[in-house]
């Protein structure tokens, strides 16, 4: 796993991130955003992307949020987003980033990563798990294990170009994946209390936007 | 690092993943395919749909698993499927089928009289119905992850859809500004645990995803049922019992995504073809309430 060394810290306040909010989990990661204060909005249609330094795709279900990006005019516009500026995905968002889901259904393409859909079975498998993530550290100087929480949850089936794992699960598995700008989690930061990844993400857009 | 299964985060997070969505009843393998290609972010299995059930008659009861197993098969998307109140043998079929969620729903002939299925004891979530808030926090307390307001299933009239969502979200109004004197005696009048009824006043709604259902038949109900605040809509008869099933589900999925534009609303209202014919709620003998149903 990548250890990503501490980095000069931007005011979040500066910054304004989007949440795709077509369907999912969108306000669970508004509120944390509002939380560590930064400044939001909600994206259902392509003029809403502008003036954002970041994105996130919600949890959900991948091919009800792809095929309303397609219906919607979205599917372009974010591809192109997502090669300047920084996007996070979420289970279903992780799903879109890929380039592939071992299935036909709309997909941005944008990360070096394929996934397996459903990896773990369905919603009876669905479970808890202590994550040991090292690049947080640059965002809270206390190394303790974040908390993943796995709902009919996609594996990162494999990793190519300059991708980087920031998290696997004790077996191997990879979970967390950072491209550039983008970020992939299998899990749902946005169920839990703890804001470490939102920061993080935070800190990459504010970094990319600043370069 | 030890991984947990099935804790009540995971299966209320899933609801949580299926908001701002729609979950479509489907009888068949091809309705579930029809369902997701429009955009359902899960569909519901079940037998006949409520507008069936009522024009049969008869004892509604649990899919066929064959059924239930080809449903899984062709879609990607979650799975859901009806068990009858109290009726914690064919719940516990549908986990053994590995469904994705239980509803226990008063759509089908209610099992037992006097108790709900005890869903704490169940690995799969349960969505449950409900017309007001004691009835949303019993449920809650016996292990219900999701709620769904009831309305008239089958019905295709959206009237008592809006009546329990607008029952709910007022008594919920209510309890947060109440004194804090005033909440055991409230508890006791609407027949709510006070473990709940305090966490839901601490969070300002229910402490689980609230789902409307029961009578929606259009874009607009859909929205409509949105901007009084639900998590998102569950369609019965609406879709399967209209003229262009596959048109009107998808233009329901966009219409609980863009709830807030009418400009968006007018035109995916456009040219759906026949709605389903319904029934007015007002015609219904008291017998024939499904949402009566529930203790």
């Amino acid at each position: 796993m990548t250890k990503i060394a501490p980095r000069q810290l931007v005011k979040s306040d500066q910054i304004k991130v989007g949440v795709l909010a077509l369907q999912g989990s969108f306000l669970e990661h508004l509120y944390i955003l509002q939380r560590i204060g930064v400044k939001t909005t909600q994206v259902r249609l392509p003029e809403q992307l502008e003036d954002l330094d970041g994105l996130i795709i919600p949890g959900g279900e991948s091919t009800t949020i792809g095929k309303l990006a397609v219906d919607f005019g979205l599917l372009e516009p974010l591809k192109q987003f997502g090669k300047k500026k920084a996007i996070w995905g979420t289970c279903a968002g992780a799903i879109l980033l890929s380039k592939d889901a071992h299935r036909s259904q709309p997909l941005l393409e944008l990360m070096d990563i394929t996934v397996d859909r459903n990896a773990f079975g369905r919603q009876i498998a669905s479970f808890e798990i202590d994550l040991d993530i090292p690049a947080l550290e640059s965002v809270s100087p206390e190394s303790r294990p974040f908390h993943g929480v796995f709902i009919r949850a996609p594996l990162i089936a494999s990793v190519d170009g300059d991708g980087k794992v920031l998290a696997a699960l004790p077996d191997g598995r990879v979970v967390a994946v950072q491209q550039g700008q983008l970020l992939a989690t299998a899990f749902h930061p946005e169920l839990t209390d703890d804001d470490r990844v939102h920061r993080y993400f935070v800190q990459l857009a504010a970094e990319n936007t600043i370069n | 690092m030890e991984s947990q299964v099935s804790t009540f985060k995971t299966k209320k997070g899933l609801a949580q993943m299926l908001k701002g969505g729609v979950i479509m009843d489907v009888v068949t393998a091809e309705h579930a395919k029809i369902a997701e290609d429009a955009g359902a972010v899960a569909v519901m299995a079940l037998e006949r749909v409520p507008a069936d059930i009522r024009a049969d008659g008869g004892v509604a009861r649990m899919s066929d698993p064959e059924l239930i197993i080809q449903i899984m098969e062709t879609v990607s998307i979650p799975v859901m499927a009806k068990a009858r109140i109290g009726h914690f043998v064919e719940a516990q079929i549908l986990q053994a089928l590995e469904v994705d969620y239980i509803d226990e729903s008063e759509v089908l002939t209610p099992a037992d009289e006097a108790y709900h299925i005890n869903k704490h004891a169940f690995k799969t979530p349960f969505v449950c119905g409900c017309r007001n808030l004691g009835e949303a926090l019993r449920r809650i307390g016996e292990g219900a992850a999701m709620i769904r307001t009831k309305g008239e299933p089958g019905t295709g009239d959206v009237v008592e859809a809006v009546r329990h969502a607008r029952t709910v979200f007022g008594e919920v109004k209510m309890l947060i500004n109440m004194p804090e004197e005033e909440l055991m005696t409230f508890a006791k009048n609407i027949g709510a645990p006070y473990q709940l009824l305090l966490e839901t006043r601490e969070l300002g709604r229910l402490p689980v995803v609230n789902f409307a259902a029961g009578g929606i038949a259009t874009p607009a109900d859909a929205a409509l049922m949105m901007q009084l605040g639900v998590d998102g809509v569950f369609v019965g008869s609406g879709i399967f019992k209209s003229g262009n099933p596959a048109k009107r589900a998808e233009a329901i999925v966009k219409a609980v995504t863009h709830y807030e534009n009418p400009e968006i609303l007018a035109e995916i209202s456009r040219n759906l073809g026949e709605p389903m014919v319904g029934r007015n709620v007002t015609d219904l003998e008291d017998n024939e309430r499904m949402a009566d149903r529930g203790w």
